[in-house]
């Protein structure tokens, strides 16, 4: 296998090499400048504009950032699902396992999504087509991709709902989705996803819908059978707690960019970029960050809004927003850049506010 | 939700049903008018079937010595000028209504459903011409195109079927379309494109079967139309022509000349169209409560 992981990628994939040794193995997929805009009568919304990182095999990255900034996007990118009108990929490159899937047509396209690259939903109540039986809905998934007797397929689908362990496999496949809870659904999602050992797996905001006690074993589910299986999971959440928990590496994605990437301890035990740090100030949660919120006693919140993203401004998007901006920020975007090793980020005023800051 | 309470909520639902005689109470227990609309249909429906062995004379058969006889034991529900027995009549005429019903229905499905589903699922300028088209023919009455249409193509039970069937297609592939432009934004039509299905094979094996519950209510509901449309193009003299019994030509022969000298001529069809339409009304209308997301949770 030919790769150039240093020349064909950002450098913020060499931050992750470093970060992890994981990545010295060939990235399982590789996300080089990807741009997806969609075009509506005001302009074109650049939805995800410039984003570049590299997966490898069996590692968990997160994407985390508030609604609005391009994460879910960038996952239906990856899938190749953007609806096009109004939206459509316009650049950079996107390799899974070595073949550039967006010179692909849509039948090969389509012979990938499920087989090498597959995605769970945020909806497991509607997910699922409500009148056919989820050991169809599975079944379907297989059939498509593998070839198999009826008995062979029945067999399999039986092992899948064991598999991510729902009580009388048997039974339930010949049950419909709203005989199901949603914890039950969801975890019929994660079959029909690993149902042909995907490569990659997209896990946009999977125990968002969920109970919070469900939410832990579905998450607990989630990671298990990543290390079974092998599978390298992109998990897209706004939840900081689920991160800490689940993912070795994180991205941080601001109105379409990334402006963070680093290896979890280190993205939070020193936050770089004040929109990062704006996040995890609004987390309620003891210890690290008391000395900044104990003195008003309430939860901190990141001011306003996500600027529109046709109309971005013209230096750092987050400046509008944020604390610690001045006329540097406002007027130029702050560079991507390693403000320590492995941990990149794009902040003129990087770090705690008694660190290199002047204000 | 615990799985207690979810089991709990669905039993009242009604989902704990596991035959079908228990499915058969439970709607007659929470939709009595339904039901009620379901027999009358299965009488009809078994009457056409069992037609030949119900009637107890042929129903082309004339005797002038009977002609306008009273109902009584000879006849039950009496003769008409010729002689042939009204309720032989009734019950052979049942047979051309199912017919005319059904076959106008199956067909209306046939071309209006895949219009529907392409228009909907595909969209674009396809949908933009065909639902042109749909809103000029929705702006006239069914009875009104029917008429038209049996006009052009002449009376025989086969151009009946086709008359009613066409004027059907519009409601039923707007049905189809409405419900598909809701279902393609659903998760699970998005997430069945992750899995890699194609959009021919999502249309048909994901969008499809969940539009058949509006379909079918609207089918019941038209079901009695087509019936009654029948009765009138054969009052008319467009329909089925001699020699099948129409309840709507048995109307018309009669209507003029005997209506107060041998009033069951007149009433015992009437009377035959009424309780069909009436049944299929019924059913129609329970079918919806029933099938309507709002009315159910």
């Amino acid at each position: 296998m030919r790769l150039q992981p240093d020349q064909q990628t950002g450098p913020g994939d060499r931050a992750a090499g470093e970060a992890l040794s994981l990545s010295r193995a060939a990235p399982v997929l590789e996300v080089n400048a990807l741009k997806t805009y969609f075009f509506t009568r005001s302009g074109a919304v650049k939805a995800v504009d410039g984003v570049s990182f590299a997966l490898a095999r069996g590692e968990t990255l997160a994407i985390v950032g508030e609604s609005g900034c391009g994460k879910s996007v960038t996952a239906l990118s990856l899938m190749r699902l953007i609806p096009d009108p109004p939206g459509r990929i316009v650049g950079g490159s996107i390799r899974l396992d070595n073949v550039d899937i967006l010179s692909l047509d849509d039948d090969e396209m389509r012979a990938m999504r499920g087989r090498d690259i597959s995605m769970i939903f945020q909806e497991p109540m509607t997910s699922l087509n409500p009148v056919m039986t989820i050991g169809r809905q599975i079944g379907e998934v297989l059939k498509l991709h593998q070839t198999l007797t009826n008995s062979e397929l029945r067999k399999k689908v039986v092992a899948l709902l064991s598999l991510v362990r729902i009580p009388e496999p048997a039974q339930r496949a010949r049950e419909y989705p709203h005989q199901l809870s949603g914890g039950m659904r969801q975890r019929v999602m994660i079959a029909i996803a690993l149902a042909c050992n995907p490569k990659v797996l997209i896990a946009d905001e999977p125990t968002t819908a969920l109970d919070v006690t469900v939410q832990a074993q579905i998450l607990e589910l989630i990671v298990d059978l990543q290390k079974k299986l092998g599978t390298a999971v992109i998990l897209i959440t706004h939840d900081l707690g689920l991160v800490a928990q689940t993912a070795q590496r994180v991205i941080v994605m601001y109105a379409g960019r990334k402006v963070e990437e680093a290896a979890v301890g280190a993205l939070f035990a020193g936050p770089q970029h004040q929109y990062t740090r704006g996040l995890m100030a609004s987390l309620p949660r003891l210890g690290l960050l008391r000395g900044e919120t104990a003195s008003t006693g309430r939860l901190q919140e990141i001011p306003g809004m996500v600027p529109p993203l046709t109309n971005l401004p013209a230096g750092c998007a987050f400046a509008p927003r944020c604390p610690r901006a001045d006329e540097r920020c406002a007027a130029e975007n702050p560079p991507y850049e390693e403000k320590t090793a492995g941990h990149w980020a794009a902040c003129w005023h990087p770090g705690p506010s008694n660190g290199r800051g002047h204000d | 939700m615990t799985t207690v309470e979810h089991s709990a909520d669905l039993a009242k639902a009604g989902a704990n049903i596991t035959t079908r005689w228990q499915g058969a109470m439970f709607l007659a227990r929470h939709y009595p008018l339904g039901a009620a609309g379901a027999i009358i249909l299965i009488i009809f429906v078994l009457t056409a079937i069992f037609a030949g062995s119900l009637s107890p004379f042929d129903p082309t058969l004339t005797n002038s010595g009977a002609s306008l006889a009273r109902p009584g034991s000879a006849h039950w529900l009496g003769a008409d000028f010729m002689g042939r027995d009204v309720f032989s009549r009734i019950v052979g005429g049942s047979q051309i209504s199912l017919a005319v019903g059904l076959g106008s229905i199956v067909l209306g499905c046939l071309v209006g459903v895949p219009i529907g589903l392409l228009s909907g699922y595909f969209g674009g300028w396809l949908d933009l011409i065909v639902q042109r088209v749909i809103d000029m023919m929705q702006s006239l009455p069914l009875l009104v195109t029917a008429l038209v249409m049996a006009a052009a193509l002449g009376p025989s039970l086969r151009n009946t079927i086709i008359a009613i069937a066409i004027p059907l297609v519009p409601s039923i592939s707007r049905i189809v379309r409405s419900n598909t432009l809701a279902l393609k934004e659903m998760p699970f039509i998005e997430a069945a494109r992750a899995i890699g299905l194609s959009e021919t094979w999502i249309a048909i094996r994901h969008v499809l079967p969940n539009t058949l519950a509006p379909l079918i209510v609207l089918v019941t509901a038209q079901f009695g139309s087509a019936i009654l449309v029948e009765a009138s193009l054969s009052f008319l003299g467009l329909g089925v022509p001699e020699p099948y019994p129409s309840w709507g030509r048995m109307l018309s022969e009669s209507a003029a000349e005997y209506m107060r000298a041998a009033p069951w001529l007149v009433v015992f069809p009437g009377l035959a169209i009424s309780l069909v339409v009436f049944g299929a009304n019924l059913l129609g209308d329970a079918l919806r409560d029933m099938l309507d997301p709002r009315l159910r949770r």
